[in-house]
């Protein structure tokens, strides 16, 4: 394999063209281009190719990003997988592109799914474009007694055919014939009469193609007229015929179905076998995330290692240069303060050397509790309680990133088995009662994770009313892990009474919201259209990798906008603005919401982090009513900075402010409403 | 033969789709294998009305809505 150079070409709404050549310094090279439905195994080619690893995705169309490399003199290109060329969405604006862009395609097929797939394949075909198809899961196919003829399929399409199994990388060996021989396929006769004007015209005819089915995308960089929906369908329905043919003289079949898998499949898709099998995948989810990470682990991640360490020593360092108060706590097994002392440091904390040794000492006691303070605004901004480095820093890397990977980890096992699709199916009547579809449940699941995360997976829903529904149910009812965890020990206080009126409060908000919405936001939601990929078992090594590569991405968006949302709390801590709101917010909090003044500060926090918000709440003296009013506001309160942050980068400022404005509103609203019933 | 809406169809019954709705979901049925004359099995009716239909060893799920635009003939 030759040197591997790779960039991630983000693909953005705002730039649907993507014109890659422009700055591309490899362009000299040929570009060979992987095409194929999705779930197809595509991206394993790639990876094979250039060495980098991409995205493999089971679940129609989670991705959007496009990944190059180079393969001895080609550069590689993988595109999001698709059912046909054209641009009705996103991901098939994106693969569009790069295909008319392309010198030779790589038609990856699924064997087991000829009929759909060689779909594609006659349409690429026609594209007049170079290709070469690859036969993969062929191994599957002797396992199920299918029947391919590869060689007949060749001679019908007029293009090699070489037979692969990703899996087991077998056939691998005759990637290099497939690219060297790519050719133009056999056309269809009529198409010549068809294209021949258009062609004229725009001089290739790939996309002279391209606007006779009626793509408005390629027909208006040429300025001429698309063709109307009636030729359009004619070429397809001509080339679905031409494609069954195809299919019934290469395959034929002497199989008997009857797996454990199809039959788990089949299982997981009605609603009276699909609920137990869901609550037994939300159930081991529940072990894997809530209890060990989001507790064990992320409990020494974020106190012992983030907070015991990292922040201690850095915040000690610090205090070297500039004047500082440390007040230690002594906790006892219940997390009760014991013990108290103040070391007060005027010029540096080593100045005093003596003061300095008993603060080190007694601040390393196990079970202690370290709080710096510092008087130097900028210090404080950088390193304060809500430091821009000290706070971002243990968020970022010591809670958040164990529950993204594990999140990730999970969705890649259940993605990759087929279930996830399958659960989509089964939730989709549900889902269509507020204006969504069975797609949405991943953005939702997520949310329970982390809403940030969630956000950003809302692009995958099919149009922007659902995403609009979706975000405004992530960012008021759903409680992100962090959130749920101090909720869940709060309440185990409140006893039964207080978490079933919870629970139903939240529930009517969800209810209540998500109808308002679908029936006043215009337009109208996309329906199911699903292909439900095979069930089996996850190939672990794909699902690492694509653990990887999804915390990665998720990461590098999230933590900016965390940076920036940081720097603005900051300044409002060291402005003394902060201190302002809590008093703004007092007499809601105690004349309509019935709590204590000093409840009014976990609000203000929980404009940062929702579980600050919540946590705030654990040394105040509640009434377990109290409990459940003030955890129903903080619940359906703001989101943490970071997912605001997302959401108006996703959703934009207009409906990002509103919908923030909105959490504020109804939190308040709904939690008084609650108090003055219940208090 | 009588001629009727997919949300009606039948578990276990073996049909010929007879139209489809227009435009792009005419478009995106047509490449996952659904055409205008092909034969089908319903594989599952879920409650609500979500139909999963199979043609060969491929599964399709299609929402409520969406059955309700598409004709279909038992064979």
């Amino acid at each position: 394999m030759s040197k591997v150079h790779s960039d991630i070409i983000e693909h953005n709404e705002k730039h649907p063209h993507l014109n890659i050549e422009k700055n591309n310094p490899d362009s000299k090279f040929p570009k060979v281009v992987l095409v194929g439905n999705p779930n197809v195994g595509k991206s394993l080619f790639f990876n094979y190719l250039s060495g980098v690893y991409v995205d493999v995705s089971n679940f129609p169309g989670t991705t959007v990003s496009i990944t190059k490399g180079i393969y001895k003199k080609y550069s590689i290109y993988d595109t999001p997988g698709i059912y046909g060329v054209s641009s009705f969405n996103d991901e098939e604006k994106v693969a569009l592109d790069i295909i008319l862009d392309a010198d030779i395609i790589l038609n990856v097929v699924n064997s087991l799914h000829l009929e759909r797939d060689i779909f594609l394949t006659q349409q690429l075909i026609e594209m007049g474009k170079k290709v070469t198809v690859i036969l993969n899961f062929f191994d599957e196919v002797e396992k199920r007694k299918i029947k391919i003829k590869p060689d007949r399929l060749s001679e019908l399409l007029g293009v090699e055919v070489i037979t692969t199994s990703a899996i087991k990388k077998s056939g691998f060996d005759r990637l290099d014939f497939a690219i060297e021989n790519a050719r133009i396929g056999n056309q269809p006769k009529e198409l010549h009469h068809i294209l021949h004007e258009t062609l004229n015209r725009v001089g290739s005819q790939a996309e002279a193609l391209m606007i006779l089915e009626g793509d408005t995308l390629v027909a208006e960089r040429h300025g001429v007229q698309c063709g109307s929906p009636d030729e359009r369908e004619i070429i397809y329905i001509e080339r679905r015929n031409r494609v069954n043919e195809i299919v019934s003289e290469v395959e034929y079949e002497d199989s008997s179905r009857g797996k454990f898998l199809n039959l788990l499949g089949r299982l997981s898709l009605n609603p009276l076998s699909g609920i137990p099998i869901l609550i037994i995948v939300l159930t081991i989810l529940y072990f894997f995330i809530g209890d060990f990470v989001a507790q064990r682990v992320v409990n020494f991640t974020e106190n012992t290692i983030g907070k015991g360490y990292v922040e201690y020593y850095m915040k000690s360092y610090i205090a070297k240069f500039t004047p500082s108060q440390i007040s230690v706590n002594l906790l006892n097994g219940g997390d009760k303060v014991i013990e108290t002392k103040n070391f007060i440091f005027d010029k540096s904390i080593d100045s005093d050397l003596s003061l300095y040794n008993e603060f080190k000492n007694y601040s390393r006691l196990p079970n202690a509790e370290v709080d710096f303070s510092f008087n130097n605004l900028l210090v404080r901004l950088f390193f304060g309680e809500f430091g821009i480095i000290s706070m971002t820093v243990t968020y970022l890397i010591f809670l958040l990133l164990p529950l993204v990977i594990a999140f990730y980890f999970a969705m890649a096992m259940l993605e990759d088995s087929g279930y996830l699709p399958r659960l989509a199916t089964m939730l989709d009547r549900v889902m269509t009662k507020i204006g969504l579809n069975g797609r949405a449940v991943i953005p939702i699941m997520l949310g329970f994770g982390c809403v940030t995360m969630a956000t950003i997976t809302t692009r995958l829903l099919g149009s922007e009313r659902e995403k609009t529904i979706a975000t405004a149910i992530l960012q008021f009812v759903i409680p992100c892990s962090a959130q749920l965890a101090v909720i869940a020990v709060l309440m185990s206080s409140a006893g039964i009474a207080a978490l079933l009126i919870y629970v139903s409060v939240i529930f009517i908000v969800l209810i209540l919201l998500s109808t308002t919405l679908n029936k006043f936001l215009p337009g109208e939601s996309t329906s199911l259209l699903i292909d439900l990929p095979m069930m089996r078992f996850p190939e672990l090594d794909n699902v690492f990798k694509k653990t990887f590569f999804r915390t990665y991405g998720f990461m590098k968006e999230a933590s900016l906008w965390f940076f920036v949302g940081a720097l603005f709390v900051g300044l409002l801590d060291v402005t003394g603005m902060l201190l302002l709101f809590q008093d703004i917010l007092a007499p809601i909090t105690t004349i309509w919401l019935k709590l204590p003044k000093e409840a009014a500060t976990a609000f203000v926090m929980g404009v940062v982090r929702r579980d600050f918000g919540a946590a705030g709440l654990f040394n105040l003296s509640l009434t377990s009513m109290q409990i459940t009013v003030a955890l129903i506001t903080i619940t359906l309160f703001v989101p943490c900075i970071a997912s605001f942050m997302v959401m108006l980068n996703e959703r934009g400022w207009k409906e990002g402010i509103s919908i923030w404005l909105g959490t504020w509103f109804f939190a308040f609203l709904i939690g008084g409403i609650v108090a003055q019933i219940i208090l | 033969m009588k001629n009727s809406t997919l949300d009606k169809v039948k578990k276990g019954t073996y049909i010929t789709i007879t139209n489809l709705p227009t435009g792009i979901l005419k478009v995106q049925l047509i490449r996952i294998g659904i055409t205008e004359g092909s034969k089908v099995f319903c594989l599952e009716r879920l409650p609500g009305g979500t139909i999963i239909l199979q043609k060969n060893r491929q599964e399709i799920a299609i929402g409520y809505n969406l059955a309700k635009e598409i004709n279909f003939q038992i064979v």
